[in-house]
């Protein structure tokens, strides 16, 4: 059962993307703007909008993934067991590779829709800030030596906090409105199935990567304590 | 003894064996005229307005390269004779230890930042000593957030080998909040037109900045540190 479950959602995933990708490039309108209001303004947005449904897509991976890493890291440090610091340091993994895909597609888009790759934009600075702390935590995972798991559980907590005040700090933004009034909620009936569709299959592909990633951290783990314990009886050398 | 006397015996004794070496606060000042004479040449223009600009950048970066590097040093005497292993031994709350720890590390930065303020006051022509009240409001309390965090982070890394680069891998992108707050709030009371306004914004942001990461931190310290 646990063999089977990486393959089935990593298939799961892969038949979900291909009908999304359908519904995104064959059923969704080319339009101008996703909300019909023409909020979204620019000179190229026709075509250049598809990407709208792997940019926000994996933007909400990025938020799950650190939000289950704030989590458990917060778990690990009140109970001690490791298995909560595996899936901290295998959902940072997962979040630094969708932060990047993030920030890649959201350049591409800025490119056609500001005529720029990046602009200092309030919603870009957060996103780069938040990204750079993941990666400041896998730096300090990998070179922290023995007390790295604490060091990097301190460095989550600390950074979930600190969210808030980034996103206070970086003010109003230019960037299409997210949340109740954004363009998610307010989406047309076909763009919205090719939204959740997209959703969905990033959501099956999330968890594929989290639990093979998981699997890795706690064999290396493993594969440490064992050779510490080897060391210690005195069968290593 | 109460928590804030024990935490105040701790500051005093690491005060105390800098005043008797006046180590970091001399390499910490003689480090940050460096970094005034170097900024100098940087930014050498003929508009005075734009070196103006570049004045609160100046001294918050200042102010980040020494507050870490005097945080490493700082925790580093506590490693050489395994010290910390006996102050963490010693019959008084760990909070206490990092209250104590994190008051210090906050007079050691404020020290230098004095110093930082009159040379850029003096080299870069700089008007900083018009708002002093509100300046030393923001220079303190960025000072207390470098301290608080930075001495959770720094007694956390105490016994990892890389710990002098990891410190600055760590405390930058959690203060980046605190930098930016520090230099708009300057930049605010540098201005042609001082926005006081604004200023105010930014040292109400930091001092709940400075809150919520004090209680933070007093919250995850015993469970980060453990011998």
């Amino acid at each position: 059962m646990k063999r089977l479950a990486v393959p089935v959602l990593a298939a799961l995933s892969a038949i979900t993307l291909a009908v999304a990708i359908h519904y995104i490039f064959i059923r969704a309108p080319l339009q101008y703007s996703l909300t019909g209001e023409g909020r979204l303004n620019g000179s190229s947005l026709f075509f250049n909008q598809k990407i709208f449904y792997f940019h926000v897509a994996q933007a909400f991976m990025l938020f799950a993934a650190v939000g289950v890493a704030g989590v458990t890291s917060a778990l690990f440090l009140w109970k001690r067991d490791p298995k909560w610091d595996d899936i901290a340091a295998a959902s940072v993994d997962v979040a630094v590779l969708f932060g990047a895909v993030v920030l890649v597609t959201g350049s591409i888009w800025a490119k056609a829709a500001w005529d720029v790759w990046w602009n200092w934009e309030p919603r870009l600075t957060m996103s780069l800030l938040l990204w750079l702390i993941l990666v400041g935590y896998s730096l300090v995972r990998k070179f922290a030596g023995p007390s790295a798991d604490r060091v990097a559980a301190g460095m989550a907590i600390f950074g979930m906090v600190g969210v808030p005040f980034i996103y206070k700090m970086v003010g109003e933004d230019s960037h299409p409105p997210s949340g109740a009034q954004g363009v998610v909620l307010n989406l047309g009936t076909e763009y919205k199935l090719a939204f959740l569709l997209s959703v969905i299959a990033f959501l099956l592909w999330f968890l594929t990567l989290t639990i093979l990633r998981v699997q890795g951290t706690r064999a290396e783990r493993e594969a440490r304590e064992l050779r510490e314990r080897g060391l210690d009886l005195g069968v290593l050398q | 003894m109460s928590l804030l006397r024990q935490a105040g015996r701790v500051a005093w004794k690491d005060l105390r064996v800098e005043l008797r070496s006046k180590e970091i606060v001399m390499t910490m000042v003689f480090f940050a005229t460096l970094l005034v004479v170097i900024y100098s040449f940087a930014f050498r223009s003929s508009d005075p307005r734009a070196v103006r600009g570049a004045v609160p950048g100046m001294l918050w970066v200042a102010l980040a390269f020494t507050g870490t590097i005097a945080l490493g040093r700082a925790f580093d005497r506590e490693r050489e004779n395994d010290t910390m292993r006996a102050l963490l031994l010693s019959p008084v709350p760990r909070l206490a230890v990092f209250l104590g720890k994190a008051v210090a590390m906050t007079a050691l930065i404020l020290a230098v930042a004095v110093v930082c303020v009159l040379l850029l006051t003096v080299w870069m022509n700089a008007p900083l000593l018009e708002f002093p009240g509100e300046l030393a409001l923001v220079v303190t309390l960025g000072a207390v957030g470098i301290a608080l965090i930075g001495s959770v982070f720094a007694a956390t890394l105490l016994k990892v080998r890389s710990r002098d680069v990891l410190l600055p891998v760590i405390l930058y992108p959690l203060l980046m909040p605190l930098f930016v707050a520090g230099t708009k709030t300057t930049m605010a009371l540098l201005s042609e037109i001082p926005n006081l306004e604004l200023a105010w914004f930014w040292i109400r942001f930091l001092g709940i900045y400075d809150a919520v990461f004090l209680v933070l931190s007093l919250w995850t310290f015993e469970s980060l540190v453990i011998e």
